[in-house]
């Protein structure tokens, strides 16, 4: 008996209630990083952004959500009834795993399992599958164009993300979120940025491409596309994708903290605020790349991946590989 | 069978037409971009053939903002005309009011006094600079650029509330009359608009530290969509598309009306004739805006604003007229011809954006869509001119 209060219920109570805090975590934080977003669009365009709903406009958010859950749900006539409705749902779901072996502090990972890294790649792979799904079933033509752009961006910028999260887990040889951390916590320059800089670099423009933010928004381009795979969606339907696009934010910027900025290491502070700030400080480089830079072309887009950061990376992980080789 | 009531699956008579021509081997798609589209600027309609992403044939359909102006022209009186010529061109609003002006004036044999044909070319410029600050913005906006817009409207916003305080209206000017202009400019408005000339010279260098040398910008505009200059000349194409293919025309010096050939000004030119070269003569026709306004301020003379010969009841004798100036998008011609009664005979407008749109069929072919979009705003369209 107490086994299996030990081996079965208590990990899966572990798990239940680790979900139910991330879903919550991301759900306050799409509130927050839509006010944030819109704020520092306004901070950037030198206008005030919103300020009538709430003290500095801080109700805005919940207004927008509550307008977005008021609205009508529309199907367009013609498209896929079942797979149309699974998108948003396919889209949004995978975020919560995404975020479960991440450390968010000393003691607070969701589930610390071996093989962590590997199952956040996977899972955020299942996002591109999503925006196919909607595309296809909205029976759209711009939204189908905008899932070919989706599909194809996502599998060109998977390898160049994955081969330099691969660097990090040659220099730490552990796939383990704890460990990467870990093997940081001596200090600044035990950060894999610092040891991996070009590794960071490649990231960071993947996860830029991987999330569909600007400049390599092309699936959603709506001086092209309208708005490309969302183009049917109204009311809750658009607010799960764009939900989606908030926590896939914040779990590349966690990804990207753990694995390049020493994820919850600093000083003073609590490790979980170290944490958080340095997801929120990837963010704002984010929405400041959205805010200042136009769009790319598609073959540009692709040009860069394939001529640029896979061959770069790929140089990365060699010469990696060799300097490890020759230390030991 | 596909459900025929479906409206995205049915076409109306150009998306038949359209259809019915595809041309080249292999599926290709057949899209609809616009009446509504956030990139056509109004309600220009664009069919395109697409195979994958690149673009096999396009093809502008116009008419969803026709308003008849040239029929207007017919039974209105030349007094009651003048308010339609603001709304032709809502972005360089002065230039059709002076067009218009301008044909009347040379038919009757009006003599517009110097100070008036001073504060014409001060208006007409900061117009200009106007419309072109949109332009730039837009265009930016239609590549993915947020941001540069707001900065431009920030300026566009200054020209307006000086353009105001003298015409009235923020848009839709109907400021010049037959003879002069409706009111005279006040030290007020000349005080803020030296004021502009000053701060706007300095914001020109941000711009172009903002945007220009973007890298992502550049690839995005050079080597895309580039008019030969022969090309541009079977068009018709005027204004920054012509200058940017090389040749220096300009109907304020090729042709010269009030006093510009008193002012010194150079013509922008670029010889690539891609969609860098049409960016790089608007911004340096901002520059050029700028000089023209301090030279004009510094020469105004005092007078009166209108001519005080003006009959009251405008009837020009029998006879046909053509006037044109240079508007923000080319050549603006007015062609009327009177019967000796007070309304006009026939009144023909031609619109540059008219003659512009027109290359980007042949431009669009096998470009990516989103050059497709590029050159369709590197081309400067103002739809309800177009259709008038």
């Amino acid at each position: 008996m107490t086994q299996i209060l030990q081996y079965l219920v208590m990990p899966l109570v572990h798990i239940v209630v680790a979900l139910a805090a991330i879903l919550t975590f991301i759900a306050l934080n799409g509130l927050i990083l839509v006010y944030v977003e819109r704020k520092v669009a306004g901070f950037i365009q030198r206008r005030p952004g919103p300020y009538e709903v709430g003290p500095q406009g801080l109700l805005q958010p919940l207004a927008d959500a509550l307008k977005l859950m008021a609205k009508q749900l529309v199907m367009p006539r013609g498209a896929d009834s079942i797979l149309f409705w699974a998108a948003p749902l396919l889209s949004f779901t995978p975020v919560a795993i995404c975020l479960m072996p991440i450390p968010f502090g000393p003691n607070l990972t969701g589930w610390n399992v071996n093989l962590g890294i590997l199952l956040v790649l996977a899972f955020s792979g299942l996002n591109v599958l999503a925006l196919c799904l909607a595309g296809w079933s909205s029976n759209n033509k711009y939204s189908l164009l905008g899932a070919a752009r989706a599909v194809a961006q996502s599998v060109a910028y998977e390898i160049p993300l994955l081969l330099s999260v691969l660097c990090i887990a040659f220099t730490t040889g552990s796939l383990n979120f704890a460990d990467v951390t870990a093997s940081q916590s001596h200090g600044l320059f035990s950060w894999n940025i610092f040891v991996q800089p070009l590794a960071f670099l490649i990231f960071f423009i993947a996860a830029l491409a991987e999330t569909n933010r600007a400049p390599f928004d092309l699936p959603e381009a709506e001086s092209e596309l309208t708005a490309g795979f969302h183009t049917e969606y109204s009311g809750m339907g658009f607010g799960l994708f764009f939900l989606a696009e908030y926590s896939y934010m914040i779990v590349v910027s966690a990804v990207g903290s753990v694995l390049f900025l020493g994820g919850w290491n600093g000083p003073f502070l609590s490790g979980h605020w170290w944490m958080l700030g340095k997801i929120y400080a990837l963010i704002l480089v984010m929405m400041w790349f959205r805010w200042t830079y136009p769009r790319v072309r598609f073959d540009q887009l692709l040009n860069i991946c394939w001529k640029w950061l896979i061959p770069l990376s790929l140089m990365n992980l060699l010469g990696t590989a060799l300097i490890i080789n020759l230390v030991r | 069978m596909q459900d025929k009531s479906s409206f995205n699956l049915d076409g109306d008579y150009y998306s038949s037409k359209f259809a019915e021509q595809r041309k080249g081997e292999g599926d290709t798609l057949i899209l609809n971009l616009g009446p509504q589209h956030p990139s056509t600027h109004g309600v220009l309609r664009v069919m395109v053939e697409l195979d994958g992403e690149y673009v096999r044939r396009a093809e502008p359909v116009l008419g969803y903002i026709h308003r008849m102006h040239e029929k207007m022209g017919e039974v209105k009186t030349y007094v009651q005309y003048l308010p339609n010529m603001g709304r032709v061109d809502y972005l360089h609003a002065l230039a059709w009011n002076w067009a218009y002006v301008g044909a009347v004036e040379r038919l009757m044999g009006i003599e517009v006094p110097p100070r008036a044909e001073y504060i014409r070319v001060i208006t007409c410029e900061l117009n200009r600079i106007c419309s072109h600050l949109l332009w730039w913005g837009a265009y930016v906006l239609d590549l993915g650029g947020f941001t540069p817009i707001l900065y431009a409207f920030d300026d566009r916003e200054n020209i307006m509330d000086i353009l105001q305080m003298v015409t009235g209206s923020r848009l839709t000017y109907c400021y010049y009359r037959f003879g002069g202009v409706s009111s005279d400019i006040t030290s007020e408005f000349i005080a803020q608009t030296r004021a502009f000339v000053d701060r706007f010279r300095k914001r020109i260098p941000m711009y172009h530290d903002l945007v220009t040398g973007n890298m992502i910008l550049r690839g995005r505009c050079e080597d895309i969509g580039v008019i030969s200059l022969e090309m541009a000349k079977r068009y018709g194409a005027t204004g920054p598309v012509l200058r940017g293919t090389g040749l220096p025309y300009d109907v304020r010096r090729a042709e010269p009306y009030s006093v510009y050939n008193q002012i010194d000004f150079d013509i922008p030119v670029s010889e690539a004739g891609d969609a860098m070269a049409r960016y790089d003569v608007r911004l340096a026709e901002l520059e050029q805006s700028l000089r023209i306004i301090e030279q004009a301020l510094q020469q105004l003379p005092d007078g009166p604003y209108i001519s005080a010969d003006v009959p009251e009841r405008i009837v020009p004798p029998k006879g046909e007229v053509y006037f044109a100036v240079e508007g923000a998008r080319g050549k603006i011609g007015v062609y009327l011809i009177s019967d000796g009664s007070d309304k006009p005979y026939r009144i023909k407008l031609r619109a540059p954006g008219y003659s512009n749109l027109h290359v980007f069929a042949e431009l669009a072919q096998g470009t990516i869509l989103a050059d497709a979009i590029s050159i369709l705003g590197s081309l400067d369209l103002v739809i309800p001119e177009i259709d008038r």
